[in-house]
């Protein structure tokens, strides 16, 4: 190998890993969610996109500061994501799993419809305060907006590693997640605290949707992220959340290497492809992933 | 379907499984083929006849899907990728060896039966989320691949044409002739998931959708039975999609997305589970919903909207419509369009004399 090719190689895996870490953080609001309440989100990329149109309106048309777009944003998340464990999951417990299913992607059919009706259809910019100018590492050179969305991610994952190991509350839903009628039994709130997860997995696709949306532009097709949470959280495990780190950057790395050595091949499009081929042979030989619990229940 | 049965007492369970279980229900299914077979394409005009003949084909795919999804309790989101491979199956015979389309129609269904139960293989290891994720993925892989793949879909554009199908030397092109041979289809296919159902088969598939575990211990073979219920429901969705391909001429994988799986979804949710009554009325309603919604939009819209922009505005307020409807109804009526029938069927059942 030369150095050109090192090179080259370098270059596709310090831009996979930052891709990677985003995949992680919004992969995160998926295993949030399903550790503490079982319910799963298919919704999860459209609750990004939500984030992200209200923080390109409020910066467009509000005018509104950076900070105060982003509070916006995470503001009603949280507040969106209340209001949806009420209205439409909390009737669905104890149905089957194929009902939760099922109303998510309804959800996500809503969410997806609603911008073109409402605000029109066009691409709107999400300008964060970052500067055009490359992040030279080595060989590879990348967009700013990546080398801050990969802080943000490894931030997060750092402040929540801390709230389940160490805080009062993280320890609580622990225990949630675990067993739910012991942790009523020890008086914990459970519904409470499937408030809870589901605001957190709310700020999380909020700063997934602020970031994925400033390196995209702002419209409907930030959603599709949404379809690339699934070979994340079933790489790493669905109720683990280094696993949805590990397997961001196993997904992101795997994608970003496809379309360097693969797409000259057969023509393009391979990143699209490449992710799903792994999570079939994740759900044909380790379905639980690699650090997920292994409570599948097989017949 | 609209008699009334009081005094009626079954005394084996023979009469119980019957698919008539009066004289007279008989006759309410004679009038009705009448009416859709004789009555119907003489009197009405050919567009209204047009929507009939797509809503005969949703039947077809959705009353596959509710088999899969309604009497055995799996779930499919890979269910448009079934019908892609249908139809690029039945184009490729019908435009590379020039077969007529009583030999294709069963090729592509029973190749979409093939991929079906290969993409069905995790349901013998896995349940319910992560089947809904390996067919999502087959989705996605099936689509790609038709998307990207010349020598199975004909280059340009991914499409095939294909000539429309012929009868005893007869080419079929208007609404009125392709009418008779999509409802033939249609009626076929309601005959044989009712059928099916009574049978061993399909109470098996209900065992297993029930309590899977009792249902092994009564000696069900549950790998069996999961894998059957993925090649009939996926047959049906391959014959589906070979309709739709002769229906409008062309194979195309753009026909088949994601977002057609969504919409059978829909058609059973709404429709109701587990019900061939629930399901026809399903597939009538989702197909007659994007109509309705783009007459209100091209009467109403103007008024709100650009005329360049009222497409756009009806895709998406069907899709806000359809996702609405599919929480709605988990919510409120998870037993569908069926259930709200037969309430309205059980109210007038012993009417007048009801107390």
């Amino acid at each position: 190998m030369s150095s050109e090719d090192l090179g080259f190689l370098w270059a596709l895996l310090v831009n996979g890993a930052s891709i990677g870490l985003m995949y992680a953080l919004i992969a995160l609001g998926f295993v949030l969610v399903y550790k503490a309440t079982d319910a799963i989100n298919f919704a999860q990329g459209e609750f990004v996109m939500l984030a992200s149109f209200a923080a390109a309106l409020a910066l467009g048309i509000g005018g509104m500061p950076v900070i105060a777009a982003v509070l916006l944003a995470v503001a009603l998340m949280i507040g969106f994501s209340f209001g949806l464990e009420r209205v439409v999951l909390r009737p669905l417990l104890g149905r089957p799993v194929v009902a939760v299913i099922m109303a998510t992607i309804g959800l996500a059919a809503m969410l997806r419809g609603l911008p073109p009706i409402t605000i029109g259809g066009e691409t709107r910019a999400l300008p964060l305060p970052v500067g055009d100018e490359p992040v030279r590492l080595g060989a590879a050179s990348l967009p700013p907006i990546q080398v801050v969305g990969a802080i943000v991610a490894v931030l997060f994952f750092v402040a929540f590693t801390w709230f389940f190991k160490k805080s009062r509350m993280g320890v609580a839903m622990r225990a949630v997640a675990d067993n739910q009628q012991v942790a009523m039994a020890m008086g914990i709130n459970v519904e409470r605290y499937f408030a809870l997860a589901w605001a957190m997995a709310g700020i999380v696709s909020a700063l997934g949707g602020v970031l994925w949306g400033s390196m995209l532009g702002v419209d409907v097709h930030v959603a599709v992220i949404g379809l690339k949470v699934f070979p994340v959280v079933i790489l790493g495990g669905l109720d683990s959340i280094g696993g949805a780190l590990v397997g961001g950057l196993i997904i992101g790395i795997v994608e970003s290497l496809a379309a360097g050595y693969l797409d000259p091949y057969v023509g393009g499009g391979t990143k699209d492809f490449a992710p799903y081929l792994l999570m079939i042979l994740v759900l044909m030989f380790r379905p639980y992933g690699i650090f997920g619990k292994r409570k599948i229940e097989r017949v | 379907m609209f008699h009334r049965e009081s005094g009626v007492f079954k005394t084996s369970y023979g009469a119980d499984m019957a698919l008539y279980p009066l004289p007279v229900a008989r006759w309410t299914v004679v009038v009705l083929l009448a009416i859709f077979a004789i009555v119907l394409p003489l009197f009405v005009h050919s567009y209204y006849l047009s929507i009939l003949n797509l809503i005969f084909i949703a039947i077809v795919g959705a009353l596959g899907l509710n088999i899969l999804v309604g009497y055995t309790g799996q779930i499919s989101i890979g269910h448009g990728a079934f019908m892609s491979v249908g139809a690029y199956t039945a184009a490729n015979l019908a435009v590379k060896l020039d077969l007529p389309f009583w030999l294709t129609l069963p090729a592509g269904g029973l190749m979409a039966a093939l991929i079906g139960v290969i993409v069905g293989m995790p349901s013998l290891r896995i349940k319910g989320l992560y089947l809904a994720i390996a067919t999502l993925a087959g989705q996605l892989i099936i689509e790609w691949t038709f998307n990207r793949v010349p020598a199975i879909s004909g280059g340009a554009q991914a499409s095939i044409e294909v000539p429309r199908p012929s009868l005893f030397g007869v080419a079929l092109n208007t609404q009125g002739e392709l009418y008779f041979f999509l409802l033939f289809f249609a009626v076929l296919a309601i005959v044989a998931t009712l059928n099916l159902m009574r049978s061993r088969i399909g109470r098996a598939f209900v065992a297993v959708r029930d309590q899977d575990i009792a249902a092994e211990i009564i000696g069900i073979n549950i790998y069996r039975y999961k894998l059957m219920a993925f090649a009939i429901s996926s047959f049906y969705a391959g014959v589906c999609g070979v309709l739709y391909t002769y229906y409008f001429g062309i194979a195309n994988y753009e026909q088949f997305q994601l977002v057609v799986s969504i919409d059978y979804l829909a058609m059973i949710i709404i429709g109701g589970l587990g019900s061939v009554l629930g399901t026809i009325l399903g597939a009538i309603f989702v197909t007659l919903l994007p109509i309705a919604i783009r007459l209100l939009v091209e009467s109403v819209g103007v008024y709100f909207f650009d005329a360049g922009e009222l497409s756009s505005v009806a895709a998406s307020l069907r899709l806000i419509i359809f996702g609405g409807l599919i929480i709605f109804f988990l919510v409120v009526e998870p037993e569908g369009l069926n259930r709200l029938w037969r309430n309205i069927r059980n109210y007038f059942r012993v009417w007048p004399f009801s107390y």
